[in-house]
């Protein structure tokens, strides 16, 4: 299983055509609290970049865009009741939705692990 | 507020080096480099603040002294409070006003015997002491203290950890001042704020600020907090931002600040916009500052629209997040006068997608000045 991160700081993990879709640890750390996660719904068509969810801390709403093109199916009803999940449990328990991946070629053009942890280094 | 032009140099108040050394993440705020936050997080620090004492670092606002003969009088030139009625050692909250009855800022006035002390907020505070000065030349003395610093003690502890520094601060009436003395340094010490909580501001040299944060600092009971907890503490209090919820184009009328409008300056005006306010004060307006709370638990953000039943925009947020004592969204914002009233449904439009939500009285949560 693979897992992917985009400049958006979303995390994408892959296992064979679905993928489980979350923010990394760095971006629950820079959101702070978070108090509402607004989920799509199953069966809604993302594309690539495009707005998947959105995000709300204390202090600010924020957009979660799709790391690549698919169709939505499931998503997360525990963040519903405990929206801190995502502070907590940010790449685990805290995911946001999961998708079938329409084109997996379009994950080649993501972040691996060690790459996502150098571009942040190189945001502080 | 928070905007910042690259070009300009920050700013820093005495107690930086200690933000930074509690590991504080700085944001620009009013031209100045401030703690947002500490590691406990925006939500633990409201809570710490409602449960215990905050201290936050307000040194970014502005510090004035009015002296001459009669600054009260001089000052109700520009203001509508009653300041001539301060008995000594009191204060009072009141409003820069404009010719159009919109407001220029907000400010606390103190009677500080021989002298008025105010303080104003940090983005307005040039443009205050520039309209002092011209408006009231000839009149008063506008002495500005740059080399003060503020700190507000904030909570339901917060007098108990402040007596054991100064043991007469724990029967200060509300919103009086004392001049004292915190293990040997001068301050002065009024019992104000702006969370909704019981609480302290304490004025004091620069120089001797960061003594006096981390003595009470090391008090149990104490945390340093941030700018984000104190304006959601505000906001659940039901206390204006300015900048976003009072601007130049609302009226202390439209604000539901009427209460900062005594009947003696009612009776006799004098103050900019008299007449436009007072007109306001006898018709009423035709829109008004109230509460929302959102069903369920999004949050609906400053500019989010207002709509009633039918989908007309009626009116716009201006602040609004989530309450973490309310345990749930809140929010202020204008509607038109017919929506006004508590219990009203409205719908907020928020990310294009309807959120139902009810004009709800304000403060969000009780407050808990010191009555005596």
């Amino acid at each position: 299983m693979t897992v992917k991160y985009t400049k958006d700081h979303e995390w994408i993990k892959v296992d064979g055509t679905t993928g489980t879709v979350g923010i990394s640890d760095y971006a629950q750390s820079q959101l702070g609290d978070v108090v509402f996660v607004e989920l799509p719904e199953v069966g809604r068509e993302l594309t690539q970049g495009g707005e998947s969810a959105v995000v709300e801390s204390v202090k600010a709403a924020s957009e979660v865009y799709a790391p690549v093109a698919g169709t939505v199916t499931a998503a997360n009803e525990a963040l519903v009741d405990e929206p801190a999940l995502v502070n907590s449990a940010a790449q685990t328990g805290g995911w946001f939705y999961q998708i079938t991946i329409a084109d997996p070629s379009q994950l080649d053009g993501l972040m691996d692990e060690d790459a996502y942890k150098a571009y942040v280094e190189g945001l502080a | 507020m928070a905007d910042h032009d690259p070009a300009t140099p920050l700013k820093s108040t005495p107690l930086h080096a200690l933000h930074v050394e509690l590991k504080a993440r700085m944001v620009p705020f009013a031209g100045y480099d401030m703690p947002v936050q500490y590691p406990a997080g925006i939500l633990k620090e409201h809570l710490h603040t409602r449960a215990r004492a905050g201290l936050f670092d307000v040194s970014h606002m502005g510090q004035v002294r009015l002296v001459g003969d009669d600054p009260a009088a001089a000052l109700e030139t520009l203001v509508p409070g009653d300041i001539r009625g301060l008995g000594q050692g009191r204060m009072r909250y009141t409003l820069f006003t404009n010719d159009q009855g919109g407001i220029l800022d907000d400010l606390m006035v103190t009677n500080a015997g021989d002298h008025l002390f105010l303080v104003v907020n940090a983005a307005c505070k040039e443009q205050d002491i520039a309209h002092l000065t011209n408006a009231l030349k000839g009149k008063v003395d506008v002495e500005p203290l740059p080399d003060a610093a503020l700190m507000a003690l904030q909570g339901p502890e917060a007098a108990a950890v402040l007596a054991r520094f100064i043991p007469e601060a724990a029967t200060m009436k509300f919103m009086s001042l004392l001049p004292a003395t915190f293990k040997g340094i001068p301050v002065l010490i009024t019992r104000s704020g702006y969370t909704g909580e019981d609480g302290y501001e304490i004025s004091c040299a620069s120089a001797d600020a960061e003594a006096i944060a981390r003595a009470l600092l090391a008090e149990d009971g104490v945390e340093a907090i941030g700018l984000g907890a104190r304006d959601s503490l505000r906001l659940e209090a039901g206390l204006c931002l300015y900048g976003h919820d009072i601007t130049t184009t609302t009226t202390p009328v439209e604000a539901a600040l009427e209460w900062t409008l005594p009947k003696r300056r009612r009776a006799e005006g004098g103050f900019p916009g008299a007449g436009i306010i007072l007109k306001q004060l006898a018709e009423g307006a035709t829109r008004r500052r109230v509460g929302l709370r959102p069903d369920g638990r999004q949050p609906a953000r400053e500019h989010t629209g207002i709509q009633d039943a039918a989908g007309t925009t009626i009116g716009e947020i201006t602040s609004g997040g989530f309450g973490p004592t309310a345990n749930g969204p809140v929010a202020m914002g204008y509607v038109d006068i017919a929506h006004a009233a508590p219990g009203t449904a409205l719908t907020l439009n928020v990310r294009g997608k309807p959120l139902p939500a009810r004009v709800a009285p304000t403060p969000f949560v009780p407050q808990r000045y010191y009555r005596g």
